[in-house]
């Protein structure tokens, strides 16, 4: 029942052109009962402001963690989650979001550590909808449950953990934070510690690439050519490299994963979403400080 | 300090949020976010006199003031496209504005884990929250000096 791909010219050059579609595309689909489109923020009151017609909130916090454990749903879980939003194993799960769709990517890369089939996300995300003066709702539709089977999570492709990530060090690595975090200086906000870690810096050998260089203003990823400038030329990725990508929380890196993998076709790229909140905190794990790797 | 301390106006949103189940938590939340007043033009016009609140995780700006007779009046800026920042400005702005400086002082610091938002709302906005009314209180005593 996978929908169309979008033809959108802009796409061609991506490595995977049926990973994002535009908002037109979707609009033109909407009504398509092999779709379900979910928004994902950063601000979990915003999908009750307005959203697409028919979208369904898919929320990061809530509903992709383990509320006990530090860790994503469980395959029950996730089957579980699926079946009360109306998603079926072959619906088309088109994801968008606020903040150049930076949550709306991590929604897409923890529903690919169950190898949903068909994901995409909406091109400009949220903020493109909105400037495009296309129709929002605050109605929450009901679909009807679905049957999505348990698929236990396979996390060894595109998830890395703390010691793999020790395993990997000298290897390439991006750190997409800001450069006050990645040189350790935002740490010691005055009387309030904000970032959860003990420590401040970064991974040695990570080179700082924020995250949202890959987004233009219009909050659309920016074109191969210039990601390639970024990524390939400024950072020196080799097209074979293994990369690890990291951030606090593994949020804003799920968006550089979804571009080098998905949109520069990267082969193997992998988040680390234990992040600066695990390393940092770590026992004798090593620590660079300031501007350079 | 203890809950006891939270102030009658503190008291009936802790009490109206969690007599309410979790998605109807987050609706109530909205809506303080709507019935946050706009900043005036004293303010709007002056940005440099707000304080900034780094710990909220998108823009929030604060302004307090008392006048002669001792009253807290509390002013806040957050965007429309942060709604749970507006949220809880608007929660200080129902339970603060108005209350003596003693008052808004007594307000406990765990007050903004109170209103049952753990599961719905991430630790990290929560903190956000607290750091509000800790720079709240900061700026009554300053001005209290």
């Amino acid at each position: 029942m996978a929908l169309p791909y979008d033809s959108a010219p802009k796409f061609r050059d991506y490595a995977r052109p049926e990973m994002l579609v535009t908002t037109q595309w979707v609009a033109d689909h909407l009504d398509h009962p092999g779709l379900v489109v979910a928004e994902s923020d950063e601000d979990v009151l915003l999908y009750e402001t307005g959203h697409i017609p028919g979208a369904v909130k898919l929320d990061w916090h809530t509903e992709l963690n383990d509320p006990v454990t530090r860790d994503y749903v469980s395959g029950a879980g996730f089957a579980q989650l699926m079946s009360e939003k109306g998603i079926a194993r072959d619906t088309t799960l088109v994801l968008y979001g606020d903040k150049n769709n930076w949550w709306a990517a991590y929604a897409l890369w923890v529903c690919t550590l169950f190898g949903h089939p068909d994901l995409r996300l909406i091109d400009g995300g949220r903020a493109k909808w909105l400037a495009e003066g296309r129709p929002v709702t605050t109605d929450v539709p009901s679909r009807a449950r679905t049957d999505y089977p348990v698929i236990e999570r396979d996390d060894a492709p595109i998830r890395a953990f703390r010691d793999q990530v020790v395993a990997h060090l000298g290897g390439p690595m991006i750190d997409v934070r800001s450069p006050g975090e990645y040189s350790g200086q935002l740490l010691h906000m005055p009387d309030y510690p904000q970032e959860g870690a003990l420590r401040g810096g970064h991974i040695p050998g990570a080179k700082n690439v924020p995250w949202s260089r890959a987004a233009a203003d219009d909050a659309t990823f920016r074109s191969r050519e210039e990601l390639e400038a970024i990524y390939g030329g400024e950072a020196g990725l080799r097209p074979d490299d293994d990369v690890v990508v990291y951030c606090r929380i593994g949020e804003r890196s799920s968006h550089t994963w979804f571009v080098l993998h998905h949109l520069l076709g990267y082969p193997r790229v992998r988040n680390y979403d234990g992040s600066w909140t695990e390393w940092g905190n770590s026992v004798r794990v090593p620590i660079a400080r300031g501007e350079q790797p | 300090m203890t809950a006891g301390t939270l102030n009658p106006r503190l008291r009936d949103i802790v009490e109206e949020f969690t007599a309410l189940d979790g998605r109807e938590r987050l609706q109530l939340l909205l809506e303080y976010a709507e019935e946050l007043p706009p900043l005036p033009a004293r303010y709007a016009e002056h940005r440099d006199l707000l304080e900034r609140v780094p710990e909220c995780q998108t823009p929030l700006f604060l302004a307090v003031e008392a006048d002669d007779k001792g009253t807290v009046h509390l002013f806040f800026e957050a965007p429309p496209e942060s709604p749970t920042t507006r949220g809880f400005a608007g929660i200080l702005h129902a339970g603060l504005d108005g209350l003596s400086a003693d008052e808004v002082l007594a307000t406990p610091a765990e007050f903004s884990s109170q209103l049952g938002l753990q599961d719905l709302v991430s630790p990290l906005r929560l903190r956000g929250l607290a750091a509000m009314l800790a720079r709240i209180k900061n700026q009554v005593r300053a001005a209290a000096r």
